[in-house]
């Protein structure tokens, strides 16, 4: 099984006539993905690859039943977007888009956080069922179905998890990398809720950084609800105080957010939690043997 | 990005925040042109104000940059006499300015803020920023004004109140009256608090800034609230549709690699350690620094070569990493998805050809085309150590600190 996402899943790409849109939705395609339609206004009535471009994704939806987003248009107009999907109907969100202001994800989030959508992003990677369907732009081949869920602020430090897991023959159910921003649609706390649920995984590596508390708030609920083994790393050890490291989302302010301290709350929560990036593959298959 | 106290309190003032009335002067010889137009305003006592972007300016001390001799403790002066103010400023402009911020090579003064000085009874704190874990700003004012909020935080946490503003609905004159009376305000400074307040915000909301701390607030002997001090940082995502903030960027307080390493879209950090690293994304360049660090270097810097890397990209990071003296290895480590690795490594062997980098060169390629990649490296004759997995750069960046 898997979560949010497989092989029924219809998708409509926003901004799918751009370069980023038009290379990763052929990407897309090529791995399974059930793309339905493209959205690029003003050029409704298009087509890319066969796949009919429409104005708005209104029009998508009523004429192609399309579920879920992939968002790809440049960062000034992405909230828009996201809006835009959200009221049309769409119940799977994921912004791929880099460097939108805060204060618009502001307004976005606290628009969408009690309606019935999901957003994953913005600026992430999206998210990939191994073997059925991938929203994103992460590399579909080093990817293996099996049972073990993926959740992650990184791009490729995601990459890097999973092909250690792959290399050691141990799949994946659903890898979703929620974004490297200040404000995301869903949080570690929320991916692991469904993995939680989900049968088909038996196993859930989490990836922070340092900055902000999510991972301490998911660690948390672990400790409280999640029996499946979870293993965990924090990027950015040795990351100044002070300074954003790439992403807008990893610094530590006030002496908050450091990666010792998540570590930390980690392990007391039962999570196997590893010193080096290097390890995290052979520490899930570790904790699925003594499971 | 950040910006200096006499920028920030230009933007105040122009969204009707009241602000400490002064201006900035870049040569001493602006002196006395400066204070004669405060005096014209009715000023007669002035605070010197040296402009750095670090804060405890107030107790830093200066220090000539040749000699190295101290010239004067203290980075902010108050005087009522203007020959004293003077004096204080030829002592500040063009010296080295150290406070517990800066480190211990300071930062050089070169703009000085002549202010008003004002008298006041009470001193507060306020400030604005986004909290994450409920995606809203929060205002959080404290009695404790004059003092590091992280220590009345760590220390007296009640004594810090926070408001959270809904970003659909704005500011509103109860969330003004609700700290107001939560610091202890009445009559007129209670008053002039609450019209205070939501400017103060909109000025926050509407030029995208990420922090805006106002340490100390005063109420003035009579009762009015002024913002002494002003420290703003903006969202840099925000940047393109502020170009009256982007005015603002003082290069000369930034990192000349750093501003370097943006002009060819490169995201530098430099950092003090030994072993330079070149990475793509931001989550796998912290990873590798920490992994740096568990093989014995220390990092020295972080550089995310983003999502294209190519020739050109690998050779700008190379010259910018071993402008620093200090590098003594360099680990690569790209995790080529939509990048093919082989073309990353014809990158990384013209690069090398073309600087003549001496340092070792551990180079770990993983993804598409990895194995054509370690052939081209492997054949280049070029002193390349090749690994394979994570684990392996590790242990060869080891291997060449120690050799």
């Amino acid at each position: 099984m898997s979560i949010l996402l497989d092989k029924k899943t219809r998708v409509v790409v926003q901004g799918i006539t751009g370069s980023e849109g038009s290379f990763h939705t052929s990407q897309m395609i090529e791995y399974g993905t059930k793309v339905v339609a493209g959205v690029t206004p003003g050029k409704g009535g298009t087509d890319f690859q066969g796949i009919h471009i429409y104005n708005t994704v209104s029009e998508a939806v009523k004429n192609q039943k399309a579920d879920a987003s992939a968002i790809f248009v440049p960062p000034p107009f992405a909230a828009d977007a996201i809006l835009e999907a959200v009221e049309a109907g769409i119940k799977l969100i994921v912004c791929i888009t880099e460097g939108i202001p805060a204060k618009d994800m502001t307004k976005v989030f606290n628009a969408i956080k009690n309606k019935d959508v999901r957003l994953i992003g913005p600026n992430c990677p999206g998210l990939i069922s191994p073997g059925k369907a991938k929203i994103g732009i992460m590399p579909g081949f080093i990817h293996k179905k099996g049972k073990v869920g993926v959740v992650s602020r990184s791009g490729t430090l995601t990459y890097e998890a999973v092909k250690q897991l792959s290399d050691l023959k141990i799949g994946q159910s659903t890898c979703v990398g929620i974004g490297g921003d200040p404000i995301i649609g869903s949080q570690f706390i929320d991916v692991i809720k469904l993995f939680n649920d989900d049968p088909g995984t038996e196993g859930i590596v989490m990836i922070g950084e340092i900055g902000g508390s999510a991972e301490e708030e998911a660690a948390a609920y672990i400790k409280k609800y999640v029996k499946k083994p979870v293993v965990g790393f924090i990027a950015g050890r040795t990351a100044p105080p002070g300074r954003r490291m790439g992403h807008a989302g990893a610094i530590i302010a006030g002496g908050k957010g450091t990666a010792a301290e998540k570590m930390k709350v980690m392990k007391k929560a039962g999570i196997h939690v590893v010193e080096s990036p290097a390890e995290i593959g052979i520490a899930m298959q570790k904790a699925l043997l003594n499971k | 990005m950040k910006i200096h106290e006499f920028q920030a309190k230009e933007l105040l003032k122009n969204h009707g925040v009241a602000v400490q009335d002064g201006i900035a002067i870049k040569k001493l010889s602006q002196f006395d042109k400066a204070v004669g137009a405060l005096k014209k305003r009715g000023i007669n006592q002035f605070v010197v104000k040296s402009q750095i972007h670090a804060g405890g300016r107030g107790k830093g001390k200066l220090y000539d940059p040749k000699t190295k001799e101290l010239v004067l403790e203290g980075g902010v002066k108050f005087t009522t006499s203007e020959k004293k103010a003077k004096e204080y400023a030829e002592k500040m402009l063009g010296n080295i300015l150290v406070t517990i911020q800066t480190g211990a090579e300071g930062k050089k003064v070169k703009t000085l803020f002549i202010t008003e000085g004002l008298d006041y009874k009470t001193e507060l704190y306020l400030s604005i920023l986004l909290d994450r874990g409920v995606s809203k700003n929060v205002i959080m004012a404290s009695t404790e004004g004059g003092v590091e909020i992280e220590k009345v935080a760590d220390e007296t946490p009640e004594k810090i109140i926070k408001v959270w503003i809904d970003p659909a609905v704005g500011i509103q004159a109860f969330h003004a009256r609700e700290l107001g009376f939560g610091l202890g305000l009445t009559g007129n400074a209670f008053k002039d608090f609450v019209k205070f307040l939501p400017k103060l915000y909109n000025a926050y909301e509407k030029s995208d800034a990420s922090m805006l701390e106002i340490n100390p607030l005063i109420i003035t002997n009579d009762d009015r609230i002024v913002a002494l001090d002003a420290k703003m940082n903006f969202d840099d995502n925000a940047l393109y549709r502020h170009p009256e903030i982007l005015a603002y960027r003082d290069l000369d307080e930034e990192d000349p690699l750093e501003i370097e390493a943006s002009k060819f879209s490169l995201n530098y950090i430099k950092l003090d350690g030994n072993v330079g690293c070149m990475v793509n994304g931001a989550g796998l360049a912290m990873a590798t620094m920490d992994i740096i660090k568990l093989a014995g270097g220390e990092p020295a810097n972080f550089l995310d070569v983003g999502g294209g890397a190519n020739k050109e990209t690998v050779a700008n990071g190379f010259k910018i990493i071993l402008s620093d003296k200090n590098v003594k290895a360099i680990l690569i480590n790209i995790f080529g998805g939509i990048v093919r690795c082989d073309r990353v490594a014809q990158g990384v062997i013209d690069a090398v050809n073309e600087i003549g980098v001496k340092v070792p060169v551990v180079v770990r390629l993983e993804g598409t085309n990895a194995e054509e990649a370690g052939v081209l490296l492997v054949k280049s004759g070029l002193n390349f150590e090749v690994a394979k997995t994570l684990q392996e750069a590790a242990e060869k960046v080891t291997v060449v600190l120690k050799k």
